[in-house]
């Protein structure tokens, strides 16, 4: 497992996230996507729901289970759910201590 | 609901067996959890040993129904532990043991199954509290309150899981002969059958009745609702 393997995870998640949501709501598979702020198309709900997306596919691929939503997560300067690059960098951090 | 999938804790014995039993001949596919093995066998159901406060086990059951079954349409949190003894005289492993079943096992289930449930945006859960609750029976202080967690989580979860077409509801039966009765002096069940509107002892058909309202499909505007049995209020 290595970066790119938990990023490409991430965006495989984005694509099937996707499959639920309307024309308009999709997001853009990109590791850039904006998940959190004006320029995210996600309220919270939405970001709960891709999170669980992201949980399941990473446990599907590197059969570790990790929870993207801990403690350390809400405590970071600069948030993990900003991006989906973020997000994969961070779900990586978790999977390698895992 | 033929060919809609189950997941039932609690399923070896008692109630939970007894659900086990009518729903699998109703023709749903029932998946039934406990921590030992079970020796009720059916073309429709199949049996996970594990402890429902066991995070990696529980995540590793709905991951094989996930995979086996691509669905879960209901989920019946039945699996608990009773604690009867004087609050004076109560072991801290016991709180810890009633709690970790009672109050984590069905979180766990809930946010687990809720999960799988969301992808279809359909899902029916079911938890249990008892009549303990609103009784405020004496020497039970720690299965009650562990029960009246169950009751906030059920109503929470309403709120939180509506958007994604999931129900949750709880019932709370009346005291119905199981192994969680054993030890309970006669007498004392009696002047509790007393205290209900309908003095009875429950048995597993009033508790069915109350699931199956609960997840008939016309019952997505029923959520957050505690239904106790024997008309206790």
């Amino acid at each position: 497992m290595n970066q790119q393997e938990v990023l490409a995870a991430a965006l495989e998640a984005v694509a099937e996230y996707n499959e639920q949501l309307d024309e308009e709501q999709k997001l853009e598979v990109d590791p850039e996507t904006r998940l959190l702020g004006k320029a995210s198309k996600l309220d919270s709900f939405g970001l709960v729901n891709l999170i669980i997306v992201v949980e399941e596919k990473l446990y599907e691929k590197f059969d570790k289970a990790i929870t993207l939503a801990d403690e350390r997560a809400m405590s970071q300067e600069h948030s993990p759910f900003r991006s989906v690059q973020s997000l994969a960098d961070y779900a990586y951090v978790l999977l390698s201590e895992n | 609901m033929p060919n809609s999938v189950m997941l039932i804790t609690g399923a070896r014995k008692g109630i939970g067996r007894a659900l086990a039993e009518t729903y699998a001949e109703r023709g749903w596919r029932v998946i039934g959890c406990s921590r030992e093995t079970s020796d009720y066998f059916h073309a429709n159901y199949r049996h996970v040993p594990l402890d429902v406060s066991d995070q990696d086990a529980v995540k590793k059951m709905v991951t094989s129904i996930r995979k086996g079954e691509g669905r879960l349409d209901a989920l019946i949190n039945n699996a608990g532990v009773a604690s009867m003894n004087a609050a004076l005289l109560t072991p801290i492993d016991s709180v810890r043991r009633v709690l970790e079943t009672n109050v984590i096992g069905t979180f766990l289930l809930c946010r687990e199954a809720a999960r799988l449930m969301q992808k279809n945006r359909f899902g029916r859960i079911v938890n249990f509290t008892t009549i303990a609750v609103p009784f405020n029976l004496e020497g039970e202080a720690i299965y009650a309150a562990s029960k009246a967690a169950v009751e906030s989580l059920t109503r929470i979860l309403a709120r939180e899981l509506a958007d994604n077409g999931i129900t949750i509801n709880a019932v709370g039966p009346t005291p119905i002969q199981t192994d969680l009765l054993r030890g309970v002096p006669p007498e004392k069940i009696q002047k509790l059958l007393e205290r209900q509107s309908i003095h009875r002892m429950g048995e597993p058909r009033d508790i069915i009745n109350a699931i199956d309202f609960f997840l008939r499909v016309e019952s997505d505007f029923i959520t957050g609702q505690v239904i106790y049995l024997g008309g206790v209020s």
